[in-house]
């Protein structure tokens, strides 16, 4: 009875539930890492020790960034999750191999200082923190950001080559890699073994790649352009698959989601045929990050089973009505009984109307 | 397969599947509180001293939505005096020492002429005897069954899901007492005249829908049919249940008569099944005890019975106990101590060691998990957030009212934010201000 008493002593009180999923943060944060080693390993592949020291360095620096901020504010020490080891390879598979290693450092730095914990760590970074430090860099060293590497020369990115020469690259060195270009893109099978991996694992949703490739597709069609070149070419499927998913910046909500792509799909077409840069990935999802919030406020979802206001209050009339048609005539009511009753049948398809209405919403997006 | 939007699959753990449903021991004494169910709270008929029988009605009040409670032992009242209560904490209870006899009250006698009973007898017989919701909200069923007027009901549903991980009361009940329920059922269908009458089943109790399909088939009743539905919890939540059988949506803040559905569990139907055939008032009930006890089992329970003693009579608790939980792991609550009895709405005693109940919190990083998977569709993590900061306007603007509290949210968030907690907080402070 003793250690009865004393075991029931320390019983722990919670809220429900009691048992959870065993997903963590951590969990998640080192899964996209995983995901990421096919584009790193390519990186290597084509661009030799070059890319290695740009993916460590960076890797390294943004771990050591975050440990001293955090060391340094009295927060709790979070280097083993994982993020900022992606926030790092994040950079660096943007980064292209020829860039000194002094890039890669200032822009891991830059990233987790003022990409991410300047808002207060995880989860309160408005932009994407790896596309941050890479916007700094681009603003700052412009030069050393756009020389690139193919076979073992400098040269140019297909899509650089598109825009200022007027040459295209093939479809299957597209593919497959070996062409100028970040360590990261430089092979789109690589990335879509990784993104496969992702969406089977359901680490991201489908929404927001597919809306953002859908609307490339279509947009550069409409401009008169090659779609297929301008989906395998420069950042859009890494940025599609693993900088737009970012769950931090982007919206919470499916249709959000979907408004999400398009926004970004839309902005990178814009950017990359009337812009001064060949390419508009980056800046895209950077704007798009900005605009998540109030996507989110504005694809508020409604809960299962809602009645609008104003049907609640038509109702209500409803209901009042007998009363006032009671004093006229009492005939009257029993004949109006009748017809009440019908309008709870209705209500599902009422519903339905609703739910018609929000996939309407992205449409008027696009047209705004 | 049927099923819902959201929800998730837990790991089920239902250890006591194939347990037969053993009758516990006597207790030596009952605590029997005065509020068991929603709605008015009873007085007691008896007094400090009294000697009471088994059936004996001893609680009751004048308010319609509210049930009498019956000693589920005979011996002598001791007093009336505050216990602890498993879901309100602390509650006026009724605490009843046993005679170590089985002495029944004489009202409590077998019913010759059930069909004869009018729709009026019928309800007033379920009324009479304390029977409310098995499923844990204790709704009592006497008021369920007296729709207004207005409302007429075209269907009936027995639920049979029990999508709770770990409990297993009501499969092992459908697996033993089948016909029982079955005819139970044919009067709550006989009270209200539905068109149309349904058991939902999940498809993890093969046995129990095999077993249904056969019963109504050799008992040659051909309006009651099962439903097969897709096991994913938490699919035997009311509203989910009817949008999975029929597709109806109770409309937020409404009931499930207002699209002209009565829901009800097998247990609830067991038990009129217990009221009208065989005059017994609901006195006991069947509770699951399982987690980390040394003899995970189903038990037959006397209503009232601390649950201590259920413990000790499962062989005590094995290893050191970290929670005990009175119903199942994602709608339970966590209790202070074991000395809480079984009410009519318990349906599970879990028991969970320390080790897996600890949890390290981080931040939201905004996964959409939460969003994705409510069963309500609303979003918990807005919620959340919006309690954090006592916003409590826009956690109404985001409907934490809607909100059941199934626990999904909680469950699958990555960084182990107790959202749950959060809502209900956030519910609470709603709920004040509506007071005022």
């Amino acid at each position: 009875m003793e250690t009865e008493n004393k075991e029931t002593k320390k019983l722990i009180v919670s809220a429900n539930p009691h048992i959870k999923d065993k997903d963590t943060v951590n969990k998640i944060m080192w899964l996209v890492v995983l995901a990421l080693m096919p584009a790193a390993i390519a990186g290597v592949y084509f661009f030799k020790s070059r890319a290695l020291v740009v993916i460590l360095l960076s890797v390294v620096s943004a771990v050591i960034t975050e440990f001293i901020i955090q060391k340094f504010t009295g927060r709790n020490i979070t280097i083993k999750d994982g993020s900022a080891v992606l926030t790092g390879l994040l950079l660096a598979l943007v980064l292209s191999p020829l860039v000194p290693w002094w890039i890669a450092v200032i822009g891991s730095v830059v990233a987790i200082s003022i990409g991410k914990m300047i808002f207060g760590g995880l989860g309160h970074n408005i932009f994407n923190p790896a596309l941050v430090g890479r916007a700094f860099l681009v603003a700052s060293w412009p030069a050393l950001m756009t020389k690139w590497l193919i076979d073992g020369t400098t040269g140019a990115t297909p899509l650089g080559l598109l825009k200022l020469e007027g040459i295209k690259t093939g479809y299957s060195a597209l593919f497959f890699g070996n062409i100028g270009g970040t360590i990261g893109e430089t092979s789109a099978i690589a990335l879509l073994i990784g993104a496969g991996f992702l969406l089977y694992k359901k680490i991201i949703d489908w929404r927001i790649p597919s809306a953002y490739i859908l609307t490339v597709l279509v947009f550069s069609f409409i401009f008169g352009q090659d779609p297929i070149f301008h989906i395998l070419a420069g950042g859009l499927l890494i940025g599609a698959f693993f900088m737009a998913t970012d769950y931090v910046t982007s919206p919470i909500t499916s249709t959000g989601k979907l408004i999400f792509g398009f926004g970004c799909g839309f902005l990178t077409i814009i950017l990359r045929l009337f812009s001064g840069y060949p390419e508009g990935v980056m800046f895209s999802i950077l704007l798009m990050n900005a605009a998540a919030p109030l996507i989110d406020r504005y694809t508020r979802l409604k809960p299962f089973g809602y009645r609008k206001p104003e049907e609640k209050k038509e109702e209500k009339k409803a209901e009042e009505k007998p009363i006032e048609i009671k004093e006229k005539d009492i005939e009257a009511l029993k004949e109006k009984k009748p017809e009440e009753t019908p309008k709870v049948e209705e209500k599902p398809e009422e519903k339905e109307e609703i739910e018609e209405e929000k996939k309407d919403e992205p449409k008027n997006e696009r047209n705004a | 397969m049927k099923s819902f939007f959201g929800g998730i699959h837990p790991r089920y753990n239902k250890i006591t599947r194939k347990a037969r449903i053993e009758v516990a021991p006597l207790p030596k004494k009952i605590i029997l509180p005065l509020q068991q169910h929603i709605g008015a709270p009873c007085s007691s008929l008896v007094k400090a001293g009294d000697v009471v029988k088994v059936g004996q009605k001893i609680a009751d009040s004048d308010k319609f939505v509210s049930a009498p409670i019956h000693a589920s032992i005979s011996g002598k009242v001791l007093g009336i005096s505050k216990m602890p209560h498993p879901t309100l904490g602390i509650c006026d209870a009724i605490v009843i020492e046993s005679d170590g006899k089985i002495e029944w009250d004489e009202k409590v006698k077998k019913r010759e002429n059930v069909f004869g009973l009018s729709k009026d007898e019928l309800k007033n017989i379920v009324k009479e005897a304390g029977i409310v919701g098995l499923g844990g909200a204790a709704f009592p069923t006497h008021v369920k069954l007296s729709p207004p007027p207005d409302k007429k009901i075209d269907t009936v549903i027995l639920n049979g899901i029990e999508c709770e991980p770990y409990l297993t009361c009501d499969h092992r009940l459908m697996l033993e007492h089948a016909e029982k329920i079955i005819k139970g059922l044919q009067l709550i269908v006989k009270v209200l005249e539905p068109k149309q009458c349904y058991i939902g089943i999940e498809d993890n109790k093969e046995n129990a829908i095999s077993l249904f399909e056969e019963k109504l088939h050799s008992m040659e009743i051909k309006d009651i049919k099962v439903v097969r539905l897709k096991t994913i919890y938490p699919q035997g939540a009311e509203k989910n249940l009817i949008y999975s059988v029929l597709k109806r949506k109770v409309p937020t803040g409404g009931l499930p008569m207002d699209v002209k559905v009565v829901v009800q569990n097998v247990g609830t139907a067991k038990a009129i099944y217990d009221a009208v055939y065989e005059g017994k008032p609901l006195i006991e009930r069947v509770v699951t005890i399982t987690g980390s006890v040394k003899e995970p089992k189903n038990l037959l329970v006397k209503i009232g019975t601390p649950v201590n003693e259920l413990i000790s009579f499962c062989g005590g608790y094995e290893g050191s106990v970290g929670k005990l939980i009175s119903g199942g792991p994602m709608m339970g609550i966590a209790q202070y101590g074991d000395e809480i009895p079984v009410i009519k709405g318990s349906s599970g005693i879990l028991v969970q060691r320390e080790e897996i109940t600890k949890d390290e919190e981080r931040d939201c990083i905004r996964c959409g998990r939460c969003v994705d998977k409510c069963p309500m569709s609303l979003m918990p993590t807005m919620i959340m957030q919006y309690a954090q900061k006592d916003d409590f306007d826009n956690c109404k603007e985001y409907f934490a009212l809607d909100c059941y509290e199934c626990g999904v949210c909680s469950y699958v968030c990555p960084s182990k934010i107790p959202l749950v907690h959060w809502i209900k907080y956030a519910k609470g402070e709603l709920m004040k201000r509506k007071k005022k």
